[in-house]
């Protein structure tokens, strides 16, 4: 039987990275994600495993972009200014292809913002974030326990397209306690990281192996021209969106409302879709599990049936935009946003009664 | 009679040709460092178990004419992490070297490489010094001379204006972690043998687990520096090695 402990989701990322045979973690402190840095700190060392403070987030990127070259499962974590300073790097391996993992628990922004929950950070983290248009793979949980689970289907997928992968948390999720199965994921056997580095003597064939993020200037047996690289990454990113698009839906088949969103905001929006249905209104959602692939076609077909839409989200409107996009730009979409929080300095939170409240404004008639 | 440097010297044993057309500028110093490594990594037996790290610089096509396992270049600046990285995570007998110039560990990369000294992380960096940027076409570096013309301070670099140079060699040296410390130069042969002897003990004290170790090299940059390549010699001899003197500058085994 499976242990059941009681953390918070920050700590889930631990656990799940454990559960992943995750190597190393390197990172900087920042709120609020504090405790992850912490219990890799009191975890990893005792257990063999490395664990190394950096000196700034620009440090941690490059940390996994050297132990991900020499073939090991690596990952760090950060909160939305961190993750900005991440982002030349994260594009250099987008480019050299080799896996990581990086964890965002976002905080209010845009700069020093807040130290406490936001959703402000979707649209760069979607569509890449650094230089030179490329994908990251991004999973967003919306409990500790889908945090454990993620954490682990996001070292697969890292190293089964080779690709970064976040997971994209929030101040609330990250703190908020809850029961955890310690649950190990089964997945589908990978081949071996046969593109490491190793020192060539200790390669399979006795012959060099050279990674590098400016392929296309530089032949590389991957790719030997620029264009050679850019097919590369493209096929990679349609396979993916064809693969890998993983969401939850809950009660569609008579909604005439569907609510749409993800973390701690589709916690909220759970919680006012059965209050909805308990005064009779017909409210349905669709929880995107991967926020890039996104699924587009789902909430599509929610439009063509006639549905009004509801998005739920704390920030000016960015899921929303990957929203409109699935609905057609001339659609009506409605949305709960961070001007619905309950007070207005940092600890201004999205409550349900608030998503209920517009819910009946749109269908309650 | 011309005088053929291949026969006479050799071709290095790691040495290995691309399908893709690389020069260097003619008196360019970047092949010459680069085969003091080489030639270290033969003498030393390390080339089934080195790891290089290639920087953001002109020899940068190092790491990919090296017969190694090598990857570049990596982000500007940001080698020391990426092998400290590989360090932590890899067999303990890997060895993991840095190529670097100047503009890349000490203005750029300078959190990277100080703190990859204080942690007495067991790699081994080394740092080409050109005085420029010599892969943008010559604008000022943090090692650039007072009164050198660049063409960002196309008067001189001022002590009042853009402030004075910084010595790595002596910087990283005062940094307890750091077991090895020292600058060469190769405007003669006499100096490539010296340079090469403190590349060798650099590695040896990675190889004995000692700490840090560091190796600055001057370098003639002639297209930059709008020398000839004879002049660019006397020009590191004379005025550069004024500011940079060559020498050891830390050479322990106890941290």
């Amino acid at each position: 039987m499976e242990a059941t402990i009681f953390i918070d989701g920050n700590e889930a990322v631990g656990w799940g990275a454990l559960a992943a045979d995750c190597d190393a973690f390197f990172g900087y402190p920042i709120t609020p994600q504090n405790n992850i840095t912490e219990w890799f700190a009191k975890e990893y060392p005792k257990r063999g495993k490395v664990f190394v403070q950096t000196s700034s987030e620009s440090a941690s990127i490059n940390w996994l972009y050297g132990g991900a070259s020499v073939g090991k499962r690596v990952i760090t974590s950060t909160s939305s200014p961190g993750w900005a300073l991440m982002q030349e790097t994260l594009s250099h391996m987008a480019n050299t292809e080799v896996p990581c993992v990086i964890v965002l628990v976002q905080r209010g922004g845009p700069g020093q913002g807040t130290t406490r929950h936001a959703q402000m950070d979707y649209s760069c983290v979607t569509t890449g974030g650094g230089q030179g248009g490329y994908k990251n793979i991004v999973l967003a949980p919306y409990s500790s326990q889908e945090t454990y689970e993620l954490l682990q289907i996001a070292f697969h997928l890292a190293d089964k397209y080779i690709n970064p992968v976040i997971v994209l948390s929030d101040g609330i999720i990250g703190t908020t306690m809850e029961q955890v199965v310690l649950k190990k994921l089964k997945f589908e056997q990978l081949p071996e990281k046969d593109w490491a580095l190793r020192g060539k003597g200790k390669q399979k064939d006795k012959k060099r192996r050279v990674l590098s993020s400016a392929q296309g200037l530089f032949p590389t047996p991957r790719n030997p021209t620029f264009l050679a690289l850019q097919k590369t990454l493209s096929k990679k990113y349609l396979r993916i969106i064809n693969d890998e698009v993983r969401y939850e839906t809950y009660n569609l088949d008579d909604a005439d409302l569907v609510l749409v969103a993800y973390g701690y905001a589709a916690r909220v929006s759970i919680e006012a879709m059965w209050w909805a249905r308990n005064i009779g209104l017909k409210v349905g959602m669709i929880r995107p599990i991967t926020v890039w692939p996104f699924p587009y076609s789902k909430i599509k077909e929610q439009k063509e049936k006639r549905r009004r839409i509801l998005v739920v989200e704390d920030s000016l409107g960015q899921i929303f935009v990957d929203v409109m996009m699935a609905c057609g730009y001339q659609s009506e979409i409605e949305m709960v946003s961070c001007f619905d929080r309950h007070e207005p300095m940092e600890g201004g939170v999205i409550y349900p009664e608030k998503v209920l409240e517009k819910i009946r404004e749109l269908i309650d008639v | 009679m011309p005088v053929n440097r291949e026969l006479i010297a050799g071709t290095p044993a790691v040495k290995i040709n691309i399908p893709v057309p690389l020069s260097f500028c003619q008196g360019c110093q970047h092949g010459s460092a680069t085969r003091a490594i080489w030639e270290s990594i033969n003498d030393l037996n390390l080339e089934e178990r080195l790891i290089w790290v290639g920087g953001v610089t002109c020899g940068t096509v190092s790491a990919f004419i090296s017969d190694l396992d090598a990857i570049g270049p990596v982000p500007h600046g940001r080698a020391p992490d990426i092998a400290s990285a590989m360090r932590r995570v890899s067999d303990q007998d890997t060895v993991i070297i840095t190529y670097q110039g100047d503009g890349d560990a000490i203005a750029i990369g300078t959190e990277s490489l100080i703190q990859a000294a204080a942690r007495a992380e067991r790699i081994t960096v080394f740092m080409v010094n050109n005085a420029n940027y010599g892969t943008t076409g010559g604008q000022m570096a943090p090692t650039t001379i007072i009164g050198q013309k660049t063409t960002t301070s196309p008067s001189g670099r001022g002590e009042n204006q853009e402030g004075f140079p910084i010595n790595a060699a002596e910087l990283v040296a005062g940094l307890r972690g750091t077991a090895y410390s020292a600058r060469g130069s190769l405007t003669s042969p006499t100096n490539y043998i010296r340079t090469k002897k403190y590349i060798k003990r650099a590695f040896q004290k990675q190889l004995d687990n000692k700490g840090f170790s560091f190796v600055e090299i001057l370098s003639a940059c002639p297209p930059n520096w709008a020398m000839k390549p004879v002049d660019c010699l006397k020009w590191i001899d004379s005025n550069l090695t004024e500011q940079y003197p060559l020498g050891e500058f830390k050479n322990v085994d106890i941290l």
